[in-house]
């Protein structure tokens, strides 16, 4: 099977919707942010066993044996219990386990991918998860594989701020409206990501890279829909990466309807 | 085609929101049941949602709301169309008494392997003492074992009548018993994802220094030191072992998927909740076998004679032979065998 990093999953309805997979690096950094809580918890714990010690050493020496077990262990399991799928490592890394066919997740299948971490771990620093991981089409360690989960990557759900970069200026583009649908259908997302990010971040780029970025990406749109010249005379390029735009995400007017 | 895209967003915002907050109310209480209208209006306001995902699908310049749309129809398509039991509120006794006796009874054939593997392993460990006195140091790598057993039995009785070796250290002793016992038990189950190879290998190595410690001491006219020793803990440890066993072999049941006829991810899916009842189960026991090793084994006659401490033991093997043959029988549903 084809390694992927994104999963789809196609509904009933016919609605396909999409998870990202986290990689093996972030799911390893989350790891040791999951190993260093670990430890402070213990610290923690350790601190109130202490004052028992005066009482009973013996006692003390137990519930600290103790103790490290039932967090080490169950420290995953609550975790990914109590916040649907994150512990704090996760949470921060953005990532978040799931079941494989975007179902609800259940308690035995967290239990499961967390017990079977001391076959991940093997032999030393999770070397048999992350093989397992690079190699299994859905990232995957073993205890994935048996839990039937997979990690993915969070999304930030972050509307960018159009206003800043669309005045409400004349557009010339917007006198050409079967042009314009043309444009909206041929363009892919990704390309279109990429002139709003442009926009977004012109301000971050001295002026030599600055022109150079929109001649490109003007260029490259250009390509994709050639618009009548006497819309495009007197405008900069990166005018017309922002007039493309507009029309891409902004509404044009009353003659079409949704 | 969504043309005018803010008016389209402006529109539907307010179903998304309240799809989202429907969804926020079934994270914070996922038992609870909605009645017919709130069920309709939740599945009205998905339907739309996913009706609106697949417009703005088209949309190349809205990969935000396309993902954010992802995310909640993601989300509530799990609550739609989840076709498990949600479990109802978990009651211990209940899964003490029913759920946990059930299952092993459910997947007697994989804790038979266990115990046959277990078993040869207790033949060959102990046929290996008894024609060879080197096997020792190579099958007991255990310094406490090593010694003449007569030596130890009589160094146990006389200091034992005379002072508490574990004054001071028996929570300890018996802590670091539970969480060992646990960990090589969860090892064990774990390893069932070798397709039982490496279950097999640990069973029947334990099975092994059980025979060689048997027959050690059998040999040098020791049984009733022995059985009073290990009966008191072992009729509960080894029995839990045998289950980390059975866990591990219904793990590799699923994956090799022999003379099944459903996916491999059908097969895992189905064995998970036993899987978990299992270990659940094991580790309870091992924490009473803990307990009884630390406070009770390890002391021998004249401290408690060993008549004492193997009836406690074969009574303690009864009850449990009799908790997993009968309790929860009653209540048992006609199931599929493993």
């Amino acid at each position: 099977m084809q390694r992927t990093n994104t999963l789809h999953i196609k509904t009933p309805e016919g609605i396909t919707f999409s998870l990202l997979l986290a990689g093996p690096v972030a799911r390893f950094l989350a790891w040791v942010i999951d190993f260093a809580c670990i430890l402070v918890i213990m610290m923690a714990l350790n601190i109130g066993i202490q004052v028992t010690q005066f009482v009973s050493f013996d006692f003390a020496q137990a519930a600290a044996i103790l103790s490290y077990f039932v967090v080490s262990v169950g420290y995953g399991i609550f975790c990914e219990w109590y916040y649907k799928g994150q512990t704090v490592g996760k949470r921060l890394m953005s990532v978040r386990v799931m079941d494989i066919q975007g179902l609800r997740l259940q308690l035995s299948q967290i239990v499961i991918r967390n017990l079977l971490r001391f076959v991940d771990s093997l032999p030393v620093c999770y070397l048999v998860g992350g093989l397992s991981c690079l190699l299994s089409p859905k990232s995957q360690r073993l205890g994935d594989l048996a839990a039937n989960t997979i990690v993915i990557r969070e999304s930030k759900i972050l509307r960018p701020d159009l206003e800043q970069i669309l005045p409400d200026k004349y557009n010339s583009l917007r006198d050409h409206p079967p042009l314009v649908a043309r444009l909206r259908q041929r363009i892919s997302p990704r390309e279109a990501n990429i002139a709003i990010q442009a926009l977004l971040r012109r301000n971050e780029l001295d002026p030599l890279s600055r022109l150079d970025l929109f001649a490109q990406i003007a260029a490259h749109l250009k390509k994709i829909i050639s618009f009548p010249q006497e819309s495009m005379d007197g405008i900069t390029e990166e005018q017309f990466v922002r007039n493309v735009v507009d029309v891409l995400v902004q509404a044009l007017g009353t003659s079409e309807k949704s | 085609m969504i043309i005018d895209l803010q008016r389209f967003i402006d529109e539907e915002k307010k179903y998304w929101a309240e799809l989202e907050s429907v969804l926020e109310r079934l994270d914070r209480d996922p038992l609870k049941k909605m009645d017919l209208l709130e069920l309709k209006r939740f599945h009205y306001l998905y339907q739309r949602t996913s009706s609106d995902l697949a417009r703005v699908m088209g949309l190349s310049a809205e990969t935000e709301i396309r993902r954010y749309l992802e995310s909640l129809v993601g989300h509530a398509y799990a609550e739609v169309h989840e076709l498990r039991e949600k479990s109802r509120r978990f009651s211990p006794l209940r899964w003490f008494f029913e759920v946990f006796p059930q299952t092993v009874r459910q997947h007697m054939h994989a804790f038979i392997l266990a115990l046959g593997i277990t078993a040869f392993g207790f033949t060959v460990g102990g046929v290996a003492i008894s024609i060879d006195k080197e096997a020792k140091s190579v099958i007991l790598p255990f310094s406490h074992l090593q010694v003449d057993p007569s030596e130890r039995v009589a160094y146990e009785e006389k200091t034992g009548a005379t002072k508490d070796r574990l004054a001071g250290k028996k929570a300890t002793f018996s802590a670091f018993l539970m969480t060992h016992n646990t960990r090589v038990s969860l090892f064990t189950f774990a390893m069932g994802f070798t397709w039982g190879i490496g279950t097999v290998i640990l069973l029947f190595y334990n099975g092994v220094v059980l025979g060689a410690v048997a027959l050690d001491f059998s040999h040098a006219g020791q049984s009733t030191f022995l059985l009073g020793w290990l009966l008191p803990h072992g009729a509960i440890e080894i029995p839990a072992i045998l289950l980390a066993g059975q866990a591990g072999f219904i793990l590799a049941g699923a994956l090799i998927g022999w003379e099944q006829n459903i996916s491999f991810k059908k097969r895992l899916r189905a064995v998970a909740p036993e899987l978990v009842t299992l270990l659940c189960g094991l580790a309870l026991m091992l924490v009473w076998a803990g307990m009884v090793e630390a406070f009770f084994s390890q002391y021998h006659a004249p401290v408690i004679p060993y008549d004492a401490k193997m009836i406690f033991g074969v009574m303690e093997l009864i009850a449990l032979i009799s908790f997993f043959g009968l309790s929860g029988k009653s209540k048992e549903r006609p199931h599929a065998k493993d």
